[in-house]
């Protein structure tokens, strides 16, 4: 077990240093960063100084090197429209992501986990087709345009919830809905799909055959080994909703790293947009870190499947 | 009266392709303390008999008729909550695969222990402690220590201990063992075979053993009901199958008995494939495979009649 | 092209009968793709003509609605039905080529992990994880904006950031069939690496990709229109569905159709391709689940 987390952990070591790599390369992909970074009107000197300045002349690994021993520190630099550290923006804003984030995956497991359950226990019945609608809808629906439709019909129509900002919890609502869509769609259908697959398995069989109460069979027994696949998915789930939050903060004017990330995009402010990916990478790499020491709890196979490996 | 009777049992699966005849009127009865073979080649319907009897036909399998009384009381009078009461207290059942029949994320002390609650209520502690016990009884090593274990922290044969331990911790006085050594290594099987039949003995519990491998019977059965195509074609004590069949079916698998060095392995060998179970055809299902066919048996399907005392055949020509 | 070729006799062994939701998702991808396909023929305007005297209409079954205009015009005055027929050889056409293209890198890259395994599996499987760490959206908005946005650049993007799916699912595959009898025959008549794989190990992966790349299109079509949606798409004046709604979003008080007609545009794409990979995987592949 020990083992197990310690291999864990230094593999999700690597996959940093791979982001790392990314994010590094995300300013050198046209050659010449001063062209990113200066106005297209600059100055020949002042490309020449910020050269310098940044050690653009050094070979590249050395710039990596660089690069690295202050991200690691996390220094990502001073962003260039707002002149204050990057990192210090990102600190700012996040919370309203992960806000929204976990308001949006709450949300979806709320309505979907049960939705999929009953429907694998009453299959075929009026309660599956209309879920089995939902999730075909749910996983078509792009979130830009549910939330111009929520938009549309809830804050323009009905003039229940506001259209945009981030004030006051009935700001966060249509949101939430519309960055959990997508997501309660997956989960519906893999809770459906992975309680059918555990009801038919023979377990199930053999704890009917010895008497045990269809409920503690169906509650028991049969949730907690549908429940292993769902856990795997929500760590996955999350990277998706941290990508769907940047159109979604976009859409909804809610002032998270997405609506950072999205102007930083434009100003041209690449150490913020740097350190936002490597801040939302390393964030989805530590939760699938959690996520698979749950897992290990869950499922006491996976650890002796995983050293047997 | 019999421990358990079962009169006129028709299991049917209806499929996209027509309706599968799975179970198709059989009838047998065990006494208490009884050890039933129940034996054909796969597909014959044996195990679908065993989980009607449970009354877990998964769908879309249905009990279209019969009766299936034990000590008296017809099973399928019984509401969902009486039958559960039924199933692990008074007939339990052990399964052919231990690896997929026990739960995975559950401990092999919590599986027994749930039985063991679900009939007699009490303390959980108490239900962990008949848990241990149990594991004892089917002679786990450190059973206090195994008890702690998940499935797949066993070897077969201590899965399958376990699986027996599941079954007979409530004490039911029927014991259905749906192919209990199939999945397993020669050696293994014997000691579960020794073990069935030590357990038998002590608490005078009736075995309904469902198998292909009549090496097995031999070893553990009082009598014998061959089975094909859904239908009982002979039934007797398992002395008189070995020494005198008499429906030509039995005689087929008992030509095909491997010698002794190859017990555990399945039959074969008998030519022809076993019937479509879909057909609605009338006469004998066996005809088309039989060597002793005659016109008739094609027309009329025979019924079983006891051509010696105590010995049931299904077939007009057999040689008696 | 040819993959679609090769593809044919796979799909063409269905174990079931067509289901009412394959059929419907055959038959709306039929028209959605016949529609995109002869656009230029069936729009009744041009889609960039600007008619400023018929701006904002709504469609034509509303008051002031125009019989010429079915689904209404934008606020520059153009047709919206033209428009969107128009956008769905962006979309289809953006989405086909970037799922061909993320399958080429993908299955590239999970032939080479399962094949050789050791090494090149875990340096393969450590990039894979890299990628799914990294918010595909912002990586691509970021190298969009930085390379500018074109169409070829969009492809670019679009194939490089979603092979993972693909490389996952070809390595799990090689895996097993590497093991089975009739690659080792291969591999002791003496042949090479490179012709196994491509002989013997693809040809049996190919179900798998199948099912995957359908389910992908669905994604890259959504994932197209977003990158439009957020300005860093195919540019104007070509018409995309993203775009639209993006200038719908500005008119969401005021004009309804603006926003609505591009996305129910996507969203039946999107369902119809679901709909179709779904009833691939069950027919073809039971166990897959993506």
């Amino acid at each position: 077990m020990v083992g197990y987390v310690g291999r864990r952990l230094l593999q999700s070591l690597g996959v940093l240093l791979g982001v790392s790599v990314i994010v590094f390369g995300l300013l050198h992909l046209t050659g010449d960063p001063t062209r990113l970074l200066l106005p297209l009107e600059a100055r020949e000197e002042d490309v020449r100084q910020l050269r310098a300045l940044l050690g653009l002349d050094d070979p590249l690994w050395v710039q990596y090197g660089r690069f690295l021993a202050r991200a690691v520190r996390g220094d990502f630099g001073l962003s260039f429209k707002h002149q204050v550290p990057a990192l210090a923006l990102i600190f700012q804003t996040l919370p309203a992501t992960l806000q929204l984030t976990a308001a949006g995956l709450g949300l979806a497991l709320v309505v979907a986990v049960p939705a999929g359950i009953l429907s694998a226990l009453k299959r075929n019945s009026l309660l599956d087709a209309l879920c089995s609608v939902g999730v075909l809808l749910g996983q078509a629906m792009p979130v830009y345009w549910l939330g111009l439709l929520l938009i549309m019909v809830f804050a323009v129509g009905l003039g229940w919830f506001p259209a945009a900002g981030r004030d006051g919890w009935t700001s966060i609502v249509l949101p939430a809905t519309a960055l959990g869509a997508f997501s309660m769609a997956r989960i519906a259908r893999m809770a459906r799909s992975g309680m059918l697959e555990v009801l038919a398995q023979d377990y199930v069989r053999t704890a009917r055959a010895a008497g045990i109460r269809t409920f503690v069979v169906t509650y028991k027994y049969a949730l907690k080994n549908a429940a292993i696949p769902l856990v795997t998915i929500i760590g996955l789930e999350f990277g998706i909703l941290l990508g769907g939050a940047v159109i979604t903060e976009t859409i909804f004017a809610w002032p998270g790293v997405g609506r950072l990330a999205v102007d930083a995009i434009f100003s041209r402010d690449y150490p913020l947009v740097q350190a936002i990916v490597a801040v939302l990478a390393t964030l989805f790499v530590v939760i699938n870190l959690v996520i698979d020491l749950v897992y290990t709890y869950l499922d006491p196979r996976i650890v002796y499947v995983r050293s047997a490996r | 009266m019999a421990l358990l009777s079962v009169e006129g049992l028709r299991t049917q699966f209806a499929t996209g392709a027509g309706t599968v005849r799975a179970v198709d009127g059989v009838s047998f009865a065990i006494e208490r303390g009884e050890v039933l073979g129940l034996v054909g080649e796969s597909g014959c319907g044996k195990s679908v008999t065993s989980l009607s009897i449970m009354r877990l036909v998964p769908p879309p399998g249905q009990i279209v008729a019969g009766r299936i009384r034990l000590e008296g009381e017809d099973l399928l009078d019984k509401d969902a909550e009486a039958m559960r009461r039924v199933r692990g207290a008074r007939i339990a059942m052990v399964f052919q695969e231990p690896m997929t029949s026990l739960n995975p994320v559950f401990t092999i002390g919590d599986q027994i222990a749930a039985a063991v609650l679900a009939h007699e209520g009490g303390r959980r502690r108490a239900a962990w402690d008949r848990a241990v016990e149990m594991l004892d009884q089917v002679q786990v090593p450190s059973p206090g220590e195994r008890a702690r274990d998940y499935p797949h922290q066993l070897s077969g044969g201590l899965r399958q201990r376990a699986m027996i331990a599941l079954a007979l911790a409530p004490g039911p006085q029927l014991l259905i063992a749906d192919e209990p050594t199939t999945a397993l290594d020669v050696t293994i099987q014997a000691q579960i075979l020794d073990l069935l039949r030590r357990l038998q003995a002590e608490r005078g519990m009736a075995v309904l053993l469902i198998t292909h491998d009549l090496g097995v019977v031999a070893e553990l059965c009082h009598r014998v009901a061959i089975i094909y195509a859904g239908r009982i074609v002979e039934m007797a004590p398992v002395a008189r199958i070995f020494e005198e069949p008499l429906h030509p079916y039995t005689r087929g698998l008992l030509r095909c008995l491997p010698h002794p060095s190859r017990f555990g392995q399945p039959l074969s060998s008998i030519e022809g494939a076993p019937p479509d179970l879909r057909g609605a055809d009338a006469g004998c299902p066996f005809a088309p495979r039989c060597p002793l066919a005659i016109e008739s048996c094609r027309r009329h399907e025979p019924a079983l009649a006891e051509r010696r005392p105590g010995h049931f055949v299904a077939c007009p020509v057999a040689v008696v | 092209m040819s993959v679609t070729a090769t593809m044919l006799p796979v799909v063409a062994r269905p174990r079931r009968r067509v289901s009412f939701r394959a059929a419907f998702g055959l038959g709306a991808l039929l028209l959605i793709g016949g529609s995109a396909v002869f656009a230029p023929q069936l729009a009744p305007w041009d889609p960039a003509r600007q008619m400023l005297t018929k701006r904002l209409r709504p469609p034509m079954w509303q008051a002031r609605g125009l019989r010429e205009h079915p689904l209404g015009t934008d606020h520059l005055g153009r047709d919206i039905l033209s428009r969107i027929l128009h956008g769905g050889r962006i979309s289809l056409g953006v989405g086909l080529t970037a799922v061909t293209l993320s399958a080429l890198i993908g299955v590239t890259l999970g032939l080479l992990a399962g094949f050789f395994g050791g090494r090149a599996d875990a340096l393969i499987m450590r990039i894979v994880d890299v990628f799914l760490a990294i918010p595909y959206i912002l990586l691509a908005m970021g190298v969009v904006f930085a390379l500018g946005p074109s169409l070829l650049n969009v492809i670019l993007v679009m194939g490089a950031t979603r092979w993972v799916q693909f490389a996952r699912i070809v390595r799990a595959d090689v895996l097993s069939i590497r093991e089975r009898e009739f690659v080792a025959g291969a591999r002791a008549r003496g042949n090479r690496p490179l012709r196994l794989l491509l002989r013997h190990v693809l040809p049996n992966a190919l179900t798998p990709i199948i099912v995957v790349a359908t389910l992908e299109l669905a994604f890259m079509i959504i994932y197209e229109s977003a990158l439009s949606f957020l300005g860093l798409g195919v540019q104007p004046p070509t018409p995309t569905w993203g775009w639209m709604l993006a200038d719908g979003r500005n008119y969401v008080a005021t004009a309804w159709w603006l926003a609505t007609f591009p996305g129910l545009a996507i969203m039946l794409t999107v369902l119809a391709v679901n709909l179709l990979g779904d009833w691939l995987r069950d027919t073809l592949d039971p166990r897959l689940k993506v």
